[in-house]
């Protein structure tokens, strides 16, 4: 067995045991990392000696007898996440010369359990995609192959998708990721991980950089819902800095893995039955209901009527306050600046160079939608709409636990696919927006592998608040899958 | 009698409602832990969030609400238990966000009402449409460099308070009153310090003009002006422009426009249609801010006394004048003042002497309330002193300049000067007596039926005795020596 298969869990037993040390540990990641990144493009700044240093204190932890489950443990921080010291350029070229003075909360906690850090993790531009292309320092590229076409570049989703392609290629052990629309399930379905977005609130979005306020979340990418429960443990809790972060006790989530899906009522959501859904996402959905009926689930049919909105709310929604989160890109205080003859050339200038077509495309909607004239036709109908798809999840959960469904239409597709039209890469989102606009807790687990060898996901959506059910069903599916299919390409 | 401007085709009304900008005074700013003071370096209170880093959310800071409801108490407004924050949108290199945070569709402070008072004594009430918080902007100077502007985001973050007025408001006069009523009241209420000069106070003008009886016509918006004086001379030089602008066939057309104080007149800033769309929605990095409605009865049990109730009661308490109680209230620590000395003593006494000597010295010596030419504590002695019949009102004047100028108590100086009023008969009588020998013609003239020179001879008596004569029993005795 290599030191790359061990999961957090099995890791931090080793280090506990002193068979294996943090150093050691981290020395075989920085060793991968530099074997594989330059082909995955997965990191786009990689910290090797500060791991290392981190991987010491954390050997220095553990012999005083002072480690968490995380101490020693190697991960990616998504690079929209600020970091101390390190370039966080939120795969912007705007951002390209940015060193944050300061730290998120959610990174800082993360550091303060004794994780070692390995690098930031490539993403859309500014968290704005669903397949890693947008970002403005180059594609990643998804470790798992089509069976038939071992060289076609496959996209690993988005936008974490360097977080996804960093923890499937075992070139972190797990990472973080931000969800606004599907960007932690989507990709780790692509990638055959577990990713968990918890309850908005649940997470401190203090130094993250903000993409869409009201629906960014912070939450874990890893090879399975043990790592994902240990990851968010250290994660989630109040923050005094984000007014929207929520006062609640965080509990243990990994006490809610082993506790069995029986008696649990499982909503399936007839909407998300789509015309054209590719018939093996299908039988693949239908299969997780049975093995959550085996288990001792009651499976009940249930309506979210208001779904088939889900994408235009959220396409409003997002880009108007993407709109105005990016407003501060402004070259006057950080990052990049092209200077002008006056100040208004000196912003064109700046942000036509800065942020790439995506970005400006969503600036330009988020813009028209809140204008005058406008805003009540898009904005106020998007909210409004918005609050009826909350609705449908919150009545569907007078009757349900849970909702299984897909987490996206299709599997990872090619580099290059997809392309034709903005509308068609939105539809991947088709059916992760729905639990994002209602904030509720998901999280999508690896269920099997499509005929071209490619792995699938499926989405277990919960309460406000209620990730411990959400665990426990996405480790019932997990255990039931018995998902261990790997790519080729990754460290050995 | 209504103010009216006389043009070429007869009178005109002037509309004028304000929205004032005060800066709330806290220790910090409204979203952010970093210094809400004036001054200090530039840049030097500024922190992550006021400067717009990526990742730094706004946390609304609890005594700024509280300041707001307070505000709104003393304008006798409704206070919204549900208020919301908005962005409003918009580039400029001191607006470090690209927004401002503010609210725009539900306000902490809904309508109220403020009453004026005119020169003549009129009374008028000014509504008041709402008051709602919102971040500052930082400061561009163009002038501190050939080709850079700098920025100084000391204020940017910093929290205001935007009062919207009715456009009740009728002349130059109204609007001057209305500002510093507003002002005394701020200052009552320690919410805002009011100093128009460092730009914690500032006023947006919105100024229309109509033929008596007619609605509304278009209105202008004239930006950022900093004082009482010219807020009144804007109002009055913008009429006249859009009198001008009708009577001459032409339509005035809704813009923004700046006053210059040096020409007196009003410049067009943007039009309409260059007017920014500021693209408002709630903002998404805060809750909605709800208050409970114990925290603003507690405020309220807490309110000072504003000034149009501390004004009816020294009316009451102390015996004086509606206008002198006007005059007394002004500021606070004025009336704070004027009540530690009055209180136990003549209210009516205590009020001659403040707006008298008092405040003559105060403007004589360049000194303040805060620091008075004479404490409270001494000027009661002096009262006391002139009560007890210890010395008369004369000699009190000039053992008041002497305090003014020594600083010593007023019981030492008349001990020392020997200044105490002589009540003894027997000396008054023989000085009346002797005044009368050294001025027999006078007498004479006097028993012809020249009365007036009845004050000559009291005058000269005081004079014998260095003043130091009961005015009464001089009065008296002068009068019984004269048969």
């Amino acid at each position: 067995m290599s030191i790359f298969d061990l999961t957090i869990a099995q890791a931090s037993a080793k280090l506990a045991a002193k068979e294996i040390s943090a150093v050691e540990l981290t020395t075989a990641y920085n060793d991968a990392v530099a074997a594989l990144n330059p082909r995955l493009n997965a990191y786009i700044t990689t910290t090797p000696e500060l791991a290392l240093e981190q991987a010491q204190a954390a050997d220095a932890r553990i012999a005083a007898g002072d480690a968490t489950a995380l101490t020693g443990i190697p991960i990616a921080v998504k690079d929209l996440f600020c970091t101390e010291g390190v370039r966080t350029t939120a795969a912007s070229k705007i951002l390209e010369p940015f060193i944050p003075p300061y730290e998120s909360t959610v990174s800082a906690k993360l550091k303060a359990a004794g994780a070692v850090t390995l690098g930031k993790a490539n993403l859309d531009e500014f968290a704005m995609g669903s397949s890693n292309i947008t970002s403005g320092y180059g594609p990643v590229e998804n470790p798992w192959k089509r069976a038939a076409d071992q060289d076609a570049k496959l996209v690993p989703g988005g936008s974490s998708g360097g977080s996804a392609a960093a923890v499937a290629a075992r070139i972190a052990l797990a990472a973080t990721g931000t969800d606004t629309g599907g960007s932690i399930r989507q990709p780790a379905a692509f990638t055959g991980l577990a990713g968990i977005k918890p309850t908005y609130g649940r997470c401190s979005r203090f130094g993250i950089v903000a993409f869409a306020s009201s629906l960014d979340q912070a939450g874990p990418m890893a090879r399975n819902t043990e790592d994902c429960a240990l990851l968010l443990n250290a994660m989630a809790g109040f923050d005094e800095k984000d007014s929207t972060s929520a006062q609640r006790e965080v509990p243990d989530f990994t006490k809610a893995l082993n506790r069995g899906v029986k008696g649990l009522r499982i909503g399936i959501p007839a909407e998300y039955r789509l015309e054209g859904t590719n018939p093996e996402i299908l039988a693949l959905w239908d299969k997780g209901i049975e093995w959550l009926k085996t288990q001792g689930a009651e499976i009940v049919e249930i309506s979210l009527p208001h779904t088939k909105y889900g994408l235009a709310v959220y396409y409003i929604v997002a880009p108007a306050e993407a709109s105005s989160n990016l407003a501060r890109y402004d070259g006057v205080r950080f990052g990049k600046r092209v200077d002008g003859v006056d100040l208004i050339d000196m912003y064109e200038r700046t942000r036509a160079a800065g942020f790439g077509p995506e970005v400006k495309r969503r600036i330009m909607i988020g813009t028209y939608v809140l204008s005058h004239g406008y805003y009540d036709a898009y904005y106020l109908k998007a909210q409004k709409v918005r609050n009826l798809i909350l609705r449908d999840f919150t009545t569907a959960f007078e009757t349900v636990d849970a909702i299984l469904t897909p987490t996206a239409p299709s599997a990872a597709f090619g580099l290059g696919e997809k392309m034709d039209d903005p509308v068609t890469m939105y539809l991947n989102d088709v059916f992760t927006v729905p639990a994002s606009l209602a904030g509720v807790p998901a999280m999508s687990v690896p269920a099997g592998l499509n005929a071209e060898g490619l792995p699938l996901g499926l989405q277990v959506i919960g309460k406000h608040f209620d990730e411990e059910t959400v665990f426990a069903v996405s480790a019932a599916i997990e255990n039931a899958a018995g998902f261990s299919a790997l790519p080729e390409l990754r460290a050995k | 009698m209504a103010y009216m401007l006389e043009g070429r085709t007869g009178a005109w009304e002037v509309v004028v409602g304000l929205e004032i900008h005060a800066q709330v005074i806290s220790e910090s700013k409204l979203f952010s832990g970093a210094s809400a003071t004036y001054g200090g370096a530039p840049n030097a209170h500024v922190s992550f969030v006021d400067a717009g880093f990526p990742g730094m959310l706004p946390v609304i800071n609890k005594e700024c609400v509280a300041q707001a409801v307070r505000t709104g108490l003393g304008l006798k407004a409704k206070i919204n238990l549900f208020s919301r924050f908005d962005r409003k949108n918009y580039f400029y290199a001191d607006l470090p966000n690209g927004y401002q945070i503010s609210q725009f569709e539900h306000p902490i402070v809904g309508t109220g009402i403020v009453e004026i008072e005119l020169q003549d004594g009129t009374l008028k009430q000014i509504g008041i449409t709402r008051l709602h918080l919102e971040q500052d902007a930082g400061k561009s100077m163009h002038d501190q460099h050939a080709s850079k502007s700098v920025i100084d985001l000391n204020r940017a973050g910093v929290a205001l308070m935007e009062i919207v007025s009715e456009p009740d408001i009728r002349s130059p006069e109204e609007a001057g009153a209305y500002l510093r009523k507003i002002r005394q009241i701020v200052r009552y209420l320690g919410t805002c310090d009011g100093n128009m000069e460092e730009g914690s106070m500032r006023a947006d003008v919105n100024v229309s003009v109509r033929k008596p009886g007619e609605e509304f016509r278009t209105r202008c918006e004239i930006k950022n002006v900093n004082s009482v004086r010219f807020v009144m001379h804007a109002v009055e030089a913008e009429a006249m422009r859009q009198i001008e602008v009708w009577e001459s066939g032409g339509e005035v057309v809704q813009e923004t426009r700046l006053y210059d104080p040096s020409k007196g007149e009003t410049r067009s800033m943007r039009s309409k249609e260059d007017a920014h769309d500021y693209r408002y929605f709630p903002e998404p990095d805060l809750l909605p801010l709800v208050l409970e409605q114990s925290f603003v009865d507690d405020l309220a049990a807490k309110l000072p006394e504003l000034p149009d109730e501390k004004r009816r009661r020294f009316c009451d308490d102390y015996g004086i004048p509606f206008y002198d109680a006007g005059v007394l209230v002004a500021d606070q620590a004025t009336a704070d003042f004027y009540e530690s000395v009055a209180k136990g003593r003549d209210g009516k006494l205590t009020a001659n002497w403040m707006s008298g000597d008092f405040f003559a010295a105060m403007n004589r010596t360049g000194k303040s309330i805060e620091n008075p030419p004479v404490s409270a504590a001494d000027f009661g002695a002096l009262l006391d002193l002139i009560t007890d019949k210890t010395i008369n009102g004369r000699i009190a004047k000039d053992v008041f300049e002497e305090m003014v100028e020594t600083g010593k108590a007023p019981g030492a100086i008349v001990e020392e000067k020997g200044l105490r009023q002589v009540t003894d008969t027997g000396a008054i009588d023989a000085a009346v007596t002797k005044v009368l020998a050294d001025n027999q013609d006078k007498v004479a003239e006097y028993k012809s039926g020249k009365d007036k020179l009845f004050g000559f001879f009291v005058g000269q008596v005081m004079k014998a005795m260095q003043g130091k004569g009961n005015p009464a029993l001089v009065n008296e005795a002068v009068k019984k020596q004269l048969g």
